[in-house]
């Protein structure tokens, strides 16, 4: 039980600094244990029973049930939520890498004046404090009779997502040898048939992992559709979650199961691109 | 001993000790040198195909859009700083043109200071937090084994993926004055008082129930890219550190730290922008209460504009708070644009 110890197994892998592989181990899995435990608390309390979530010790052995999903669907206009939300994320992720796409080829492949500046464009554009500006865009909203509209938040949401998407994009572009699009030009393809022949496929993880971002972003916004969205039938999902404590008063049960159906695309989602997450994120300055 | 050599012989190749410095990306460069053509070829080698209308064109529409849904609210949010709307503007829709007063009333405010100290104070603790732990992380992901490494990242994953409000609601139920797990292990735990504590009963004891969400969601990206990091680090560093007869410490300041000097510098002020900015996670706990005490900056625009109507004095909080958020991305652009050059 020495930490100092290791067994001659475990000193194979590769340890720059000695530190004793008990402790080590063990303060992973405590760590692990706490990182996972509010996404576990979420997701069993979802399953339990009313009698068994309010109780002042919490139960953890106990018969799963779905009636906390059943309570959590049946809300009314649950389905216009789930619309609205698919609607406006994907109207905004489809309609960004379009936009993205003409421009992040024009900033990765050619030379132009202004291109240097239309770079710095898009990094301040990334950083934009969009929660900071709800007021101004409240007020834009409301004088255009745009408030509670699903294509006004699309929109909203698509430049959102545009800086970096198209920051994101540049780097998949410049990634992919010139080389290749001059064969293509050589052998008789025109620029444009070259791009959608040679580029466009090479480009299908670069656009995968993109839109993915997008999705995150776009599905979990929360100040402006609290702000310009206040009829419910132009509400989306995040706004149903928030509602749930005045909807279903102490429910929380039925609350879980809304946050657990909520986080599940995006987990499923994060861990799907989780190998691309990893690393190339400080310098494209994403967050999901 | 034998097993330690083969260690450091089974390390992977890494680049050269002297150039690994760089920040983590999924996109190496190109290596290019030989491949290329080109005549007048740039330093990097890839950009080629000069156009002359087409980069223009192709670059219009998301300039456009920009400019529509990004500067136009931003230039509209300047002058509605410069207005007086309240109430009755709000609804008549009249101009009153107050020049600088909404600022001098602001800056003569103690409560707007109150909540510049409080969103600043808040902002040091949570990215010194989220940057420590992070990195404490980072570093022990490096050394664990493959199959703890994996428990591990999977469970930073996890948290890292929450959307913001679904985290924010498993925290209210976490905190639960009747029912909440927190109280439970606090009495677990041997400590009184805790049978029905209100966690949201004071302004800060709120702010550290965000402070516990924002660390905790937080904490993955420094610590997984972190680690990204460090493998990019060669092993003889290390072993010449050990040879130096160097500690843990001593090797994380002479060898970890100056290696992933940009990672550290650009992932503190991505953080101090991404907390300080920070409105779903504060407003959704408990909506700046109670009594506004945990309002932060961007909260209390948000507050002071739709809760008490005054849309003019909340566009010129908002301008201030962007005003230092900018002060903090100068910062950002030149480390980004230093790093774009060496590229």
């Amino acid at each position: 039980m020495s930490t100092t110890a290791p067994t001659p197994q475990k000193l194979r892998t590769r340890k720059p600094l000695r530190v004793g592989t008990v402790a080590k181990n063990l303060t992973a899995l405590v760590l692990a244990l706490l990182f996972a435990f509010p996404v576990y608390w979420m997701f069993s309390s979802s399953l339990k029973p009313q009698h068994e979530i309010l109780t002042k010790d919490p139960v953890f052995v106990f018969t799963p049930t779905l009636e906390n999903y059943s309570t959590a669907t049946g809300v009314d206009l649950f389905w216009t939520y789930v619309t609205n939300s698919l609607v406006v994320t994907f109207g905004a992720v489809l309609l960004a890498l379009v936009v993205a796409l003409a421009a992040s080829f024009a900033i990765a492949r050619m030379k132009f004046k202004g291109r240097k500046g239309i770079v710095l464009i898009v990094m301040m554009a990334q950083m934009a404090p969009w929660e900071v500006m709800v007021i101004a865009m409240y007020m834009i909203a409301r004088d255009g009779d745009m408030l509670n509209s699903i294509p006004l938040l699309t929109l909203v949401y698509f430049v959102m997502v545009l800086p970096f998407t198209i920051w994101t994009l540049r780097g998949f572009i410049a990634a992919v040898p010139v080389e290749l699009e001059e064969a293509a030009q050589i052998d008789g393809c025109t620029r444009g048939q070259a791009f959608r022949k040679v580029i466009f496929p090479l480009l299908a993880p670069g656009l995968m992992s993109t839109s993915l971002f997008g999705f995150i972003t776009a599905w979990n916004e929360f100040a402006m559709i609290l702000m310009l969205n206040k009829e419910k039938e132009s509400q989306t999902l995040t706004l149903w979650l928030t509602q749930f404590q005045t909807a279903f008063g102490s429910d929380w049960g039925a609350t879980m199961a809304a946050s657990t159906l909520f986080a599940l695309p995006v987990l499923i989602v994060f861990l799907f691109l989780q190998r691309k997450a990893v690393g190339g994120m400080t310098a494209g300055a994403v967050k999901g | 001993m034998t097993v330690d050599s083969q260690g450091a012989a089974a390390a992977a190749p890494q680049d050269a000790p002297g150039r690994a410095a760089k920040t983590p990306k999924t996109q190496a460069t190109p290596p290019s040198p030989s491949g290329s053509k080109e005549v007048l070829q740039p330093p990097r080698g890839r950009r080629s195909l000069p156009g002359g209308v087409l980069p223009y064109l192709l670059v219009t529409p998301a300039l456009v859009s920009m400019a529509a849904l990004l500067l136009y609210p931003l230039i509209r949010n300047l002058i509605l700083s410069f207005q007086q709307v309240d109430r009755k503007e709000f609804i008549t829709r009249e101009t009153v043109w107050i020049g600088l007063d909404n600022y001098t009333k602001l800056l003569g405010d103690s409560d707007f200071w109150t909540v510049v100290v409080r969103s600043a104070v808040f902002t040091a603790v949570n990215v010194f937090l989220v940057m420590a732990i992070g990195t404490g992380i980072g570093l022990l992901l490096n050394r664990l084994g493959k199959k703890m490494r994996l428990v591990l990242s999977l469970a930073l994953m996890l948290a890292w993926a929450m959307p913001v409000i679904a985290a924010v609601t498993i925290f209210q139920w976490l905190f639960n004055e009747q029912f909440g797990v927190a109280n439970w292990v606090m009495r677990t735990l041997g400590f009184s008082g805790y049978e029905q504590h209100n966690w949201f009963e004071t302004g800060l004891s709120t702010l550290t129930i965000i402070t516990v969400l924002l660390v905790w969601q937080s904490i993955p990206f420094v610590a997984l890219n972190m680690y990204a990091g460090l493998t990019t680090i060669g092993t003889e560093l290390y072993e010449a550190a050990k040879m130096d007869g160097a500690n843990g410490w001593r090797t994380f300041w002479a060898v970890v730290f100056p290696n992933l000097k940009p990672f550290f510098m650009i992932t503190t002020f991505l953080e101090i922008i991404w907390i300080f900015k920070a409105f779903a996670q504060v407003y959704a706990m408990n909506a700046g209460g109670p009594d506004r005490a945990s309002e932060t900056l961007p909260v209390f625009a948000y507050i002071e504009g739709v809760g008490q109507f005054h849309y003019g004095l909340a566009a010129a909080i908002s301008v201030l708070t962007i005003v230092m958020l900018l002060a903090a991305m100068s910062f950002y652009f030149r480390l980004i644009l230093k790093q774009e050059e060496q590229l």
